[in-house]
């Protein structure tokens, strides 16, 4: 395989990665954007999507799309209540106090789930064959076409959502200014769940997806997807959609050559190093405006 | 000030004879091996958290990334007692050193960053100094640093504990530890005072990274070995724990997070899955009723009852 070749088909395995990330980014920008919270728990939120859409194939041989979908809806109202129970009181403490709980809902999830499936991973059911596509100078399998389309439908009813519904607009005016937006009649409490829940059905959703593509599952896999989410919700600009999604894409790409050219262990290292250079040169993000901090 | 030294000097003594008693206990064998390894583990864990206590609670940085400066101290020890046959006390030191320096760097550029973007970067860092210690093949790469000769005993744990300790304590109570209270509680207000920000807050972070690496070596020299599997952001998740469950910016605190939290995970440690589960619920918990922690920003030789009765006349 001559370097271009493996070039390309690194580009490849980076753009599908960099889907799932995108999914997950966009859930942790939103609600960063709207509750300025860092969700740690967001990548436990895609491990149970995971376990879900995992159970509803094995158990109920489910095939994947009813599975994606139940798992969604079921992760959303997962995500509604954590933020009912966890966030909600908090809405008032310290930033800080905030933190801290994310970090404690994110160790529940995991840990609940591990005494409930046992830390060993799980293989993921086959559910495509594995037939590969030669385009032009691209190899493509069954399951990176999937993540693509999956990945482009679910993000483009996501942009509908935001820009052109009521409840969309309403998100983006609690986002804008909380307050205001409450005196405009919006019940912010009612937004911030919405959001929630449609962040957490996207992280399940890249959860199943991630489970196909890799046929492996474990309940701590969400601990380092749901930190690089945030690297990419900082690389493209936090708070901002699009920038999430080309913040995913670009980490995906830049893990996937770091891993092909110079050594897999290197990759988590990547994402990192990405993080800081951003946070020292542009820390608004690719796609962020800077903002002057008033004093 | 002298009432201060007198009463610094009571500390002394009851540590003295809490470290008589128990040592007692350890070489008459009423305590085993269990023990004296829970209770050289409670030392290192206090280190730990009284050191990033000084980064989180007193300093207001949020840093996430202890464990990092842990695994350098844990290495550079290894190395100088296995490759250089270095005493233990001169490994401390340079442990020390090394995590000292690396952490200052780091702290140079980061300590730009507040808030959230702090915390994720310093847990960035943390665990990019853990995946380039695993690809250095010199240290034992993935598989860790092996053959460690078991130096930590309860009485070096106890007293570099002991002494960390009352660094920690004199320092935030110097015009130091004044300047980093200063910017935790207002960071503009404390520059327009006069205060070089940047200056106390990577000095806060590299003393608190270079305690954290004294640790490391400790914790390299008792369980013999060195795996980069120890120091993954989770064990920085777990002395975060420890100072919140204590209470920020309070050194008693610390020791009563690092004890308390210790001895239940030894408690536990048949049923790992619930422990962490038990963690989190406590931590949750926490922040709805008491988020700032047991003692807050209180110490326990502040408090009246203590000063009459030990510093009665």
């Amino acid at each position: 395989m001559s370097i271009m070749d493996q070039f390309f088909q690194q580009l490849i395995n980076g753009i599908s990665l960099g889907s799932i990330y995108a999914l997950i980014a966009l859930g942790y920008t939103m609600v960063y954007g709207i509750m300025k919270l860092i969700n740690f728990a967001h990548g436990d939120i895609y491990m149970v999507g995971a376990y879900i859409g995992f159970f509803c194939i094995t158990i109920m041989h489910w095939s994947v799309l009813p599975a994606l979908l139940v798992s969604m809806v079921l992760t959303g109202i997962l995500g509604v209540l954590i933020e009912r129970l966890a966030y909600r009181p908090l809405r008032s403490a310290p930033r800080l106090s905030v933190l801290i709980t994310a970090i404690g809902v994110s160790f529940f999830l995991e840990y609940t789930m591990m005494y409930f499936v046992t830390p060993q991973p799980r293989t993921f059911p086959k559910v495509l064959s594995d037939a590969a596509y030669h385009i032009g100078p691209f190899v493509v399998n069954n399951q990176q076409i999937m993540i693509f389309a999956i990945t482009i439908i679910l993000m483009a009813l996501l942009t509908y959502i935001v820009q052109y519904t009521k409840v969309g607009k309403a998100m983006r005016a609690v986002s804008f200014d909380t307050e205001t937006a409450q005196l405009m009649g919006i019940n912010a409490n009612r937004i911030i769940s919405f959001t929630f829940g449609i962040g957490s059905a996207l992280a399940a959703a890249a959860g199943v997806l991630v489970g196909i593509y890799y046929n492996s599952i474990d309940p701590l896999m969400g601990i380092m997807p749901g930190l690089k989410a945030f690297v990419a919700a900082v690389l493209g600009g936090i708070g901002i959609l699009p920038g999430a999604a080309a913040g995913g894409i670009i980490l995906g790409i830049v893990e996937a050559l770091v891993s092909g050219f110079i050594s897999s262990t290197f990759r988590d290292a990547a994402a990192f190093a990405i993080l800081i250079l951003v946070l020292l040169f542009k820390p608004s993000g690719l796609l962020g405006k800077n903002t002057n901090e008033k004093v | 000030m002298k009432s201060l030294r007198k009463l610094d000097l009571k500390v002394i003594v009851i540590s003295l004879i809490i470290f008589a008693i128990l040592q007692g206990l350890l070489s008459s064998d009423t305590l085993d091996a269990f023990w004296e390894l829970n209770m050289i583990v409670i030392c290192i864990n206090i280190i730990l958290s009284v050191s990033l206590n000084l980064i989180n609670g007193y300093t207001g940085q949020f840093s996430l990334g202890h464990a990092g400066f842990m695994a350098i101290g844990a290495y550079t020890g290894a190395v100088l007692t296995v490759n250089f046959h270095m005493p233990f006390l001169i490994s401390l030191i340079a442990s020390f050193i090394t995590a000292a320096i690396i952490g200052g760097l780091i702290g140079l550029p980061t300590m730009r960053l507040s808030g959230d973007y702090l915390a994720i970067a310093t847990l960035g860092l943390g665990e990019i100094i853990r995946i380039v210690i695993m690809n250095v093949n010199y240290v034992g790469g993935a598989a860790g640093f092996m053959g460690i000769p078991r130096y930590t005993t309860f009485a070096w744990a106890f007293f570099v504990m002991l002494f960390v300790v009352f660094f920690i304590k004199n320092y935030v109570n110097s015009s130091f530890g004044r300047a980093c209270i200063a910017i935790r509680e207002n960071e503009i207000a404390a520059e327009t005072m006069g205060i070089n920000t940047t200056v106390y807050k990577v000095l806060a972070f590299t003393i608190g990274a270079g305690f954290a690496g004294v640790a490391g070596c400790l914790f390299a020299h008792v369980i013999c070995i060195a795996h980069p599997s120890s120091f993954t952001f989770l064990a920085s998740f777990n002395y975060l724990i420890m100072i919140v469950l204590g209470g920020l910016g309070s050194i008693t605190g610390s020791i009563a997070g690092a004890f308390v939290l210790t001895s239940l995970s030894a408690l536990l440690s048949a049923w790992p899955e619930l422990r962490m589960s038990i963690y989190a619920v406590i931590l949750i918990l926490l922040m709805f009723y008491r988020p700032q922690g047991l003692f807050g920003n209180i110490e326990l030789t502040s408090l009246p009852i203590f000063k009459r009765f030990k510093g009665g006349k």
